[in-house]
């Protein structure tokens, strides 16, 4: 019973363990590439400051999550590997997002 | 059966969590990375819009030049992803290829670093120059000695590979450093942004 139980629980992870193609692998590059271009685009379009540091950061959000999510096999490797990374970058954007706000730069 | 289940997941180690030990300790080494980036941006980002005597790095970027530099250091990170996938399907020769690709797209961007650094230097920003010029140079600079430590490991790894002493059941070592590329990598998405495409605010 015991060992039926282990069994199923290694097949469930085996089913986890899923790897992407290189074929995956240049499509996110050619997102990532386009969404360089865009951002470099952004930088000459006299668009209003808000906006534009919005959309920077969006796009560098997007490029961010790619590689960390396909390249680094975050979306497919085990989720403590998610939360460890997490916890770190979590931490370090909350210590920083204050430190930058009480010195008034984010206002 | 559960053995020969246990030989499909390659994932499945021998330890207390089921999980490799030195890719839990490389995750745990970039989560405490993000924190000194962190330390390293924040501080550029307090300082750039101040009032200062001298050439600021606003002043003197290029970004058509670098926008083909993070170009590059982007598409490292896709050769070595496709290094990665190499060794697991136990393909040595594409590993290899991939390994070295990565290395020398590494090399560019670090001499471009180089390049953009001496022509900043002509134009009379040093290190010295400023707060905003010495947060500048430390920042990238930090960046730059963890680019010039990922080749190190690439260049480590071909030579391994070429003397036989990378076999499959050792991949988990690309992987590790695939990791580690692609984290200089996501720091550096992270710092064309915010330092290179966001205008500074008006000193005030």
């Amino acid at each position: 019973m015991e060992a039926t139980r282990e069994r199923e629980a290694v097949v469930e992870r085996a089913a986890e363990v899923h790897h992407p193609t290189p074929k995956d692998y240049v499509k996110v590059a050619v997102a990532l590439a386009i969404a360089t271009a865009l951002e470099v685009a952004l930088y000459y379009v006299k668009l209003p400051h808000a906006l534009m540091v919005s959309l920077l950061l969006f796009f560098a959000v997007v490029k961010f999550s790619l590689v960390v999510l396909w390249f680094m096999h975050l979306r497919f490797d085990h989720p403590l590997f998610r939360r460890l990374f997490l916890a770190g970058l979590i931490l370090a954007l909350s210590v920083y997002v204050i430190v930058l706000a009480i010195f008034g730069v984010l206002v | 059966m559960a053995a020969e289940v246990r030989s499909v997941a390659h994932e499945e180690v021998h330890t207390s969590t089921g999980l490799s030990n030195a890719k839990l300790g490389m995750w745990a080494f970039l989560a405490s990375e993000c924190l000194l980036f962190g330390a390293l941006i924040s501080t550029f980002l307090l300082y750039r819009g101040r009032e200062v005597s001298g050439v600021t790095p606003q002043q003197v970027y290029d970004i058509p030049y670098t926008s083909v530099s993070s170009f590059v250091l982007l598409m490292s990170s896709l050769t070595m992803a496709l290094s990665v996938a190499a060794i697991r399907r136990g393909d040595h020769y594409q590993t290899r290829v991939w390994l070295m690709t990565t290395a020398l797209l590494g090399m560019v961007f670090i001499g471009g670093q180089v390049y953009e650094f001496t022509r900043f230097v002509q134009e009379g920003m040093t290190i010295k120059t400023n707060v905003v010029a010495s947060s500048f140079f430390t920042l990238t600079g930090f960046h730059g000695a963890h680019v010039t430590g990922g080749i190190l490991m690439l260049l480590s790894l071909f030579a391994m590979s070429l003397d036989g002493r990378l076999p499959t059941e050792r991949g988990e070592a690309v992987e590790l450093v695939g990791l580690y590329w692609h984290f200089v990598d996501i720091v550096w998405i992270v710092i064309f942004t915010v330092v290179y495409l966001i205008p500074a605010p008006t000193p005030g």
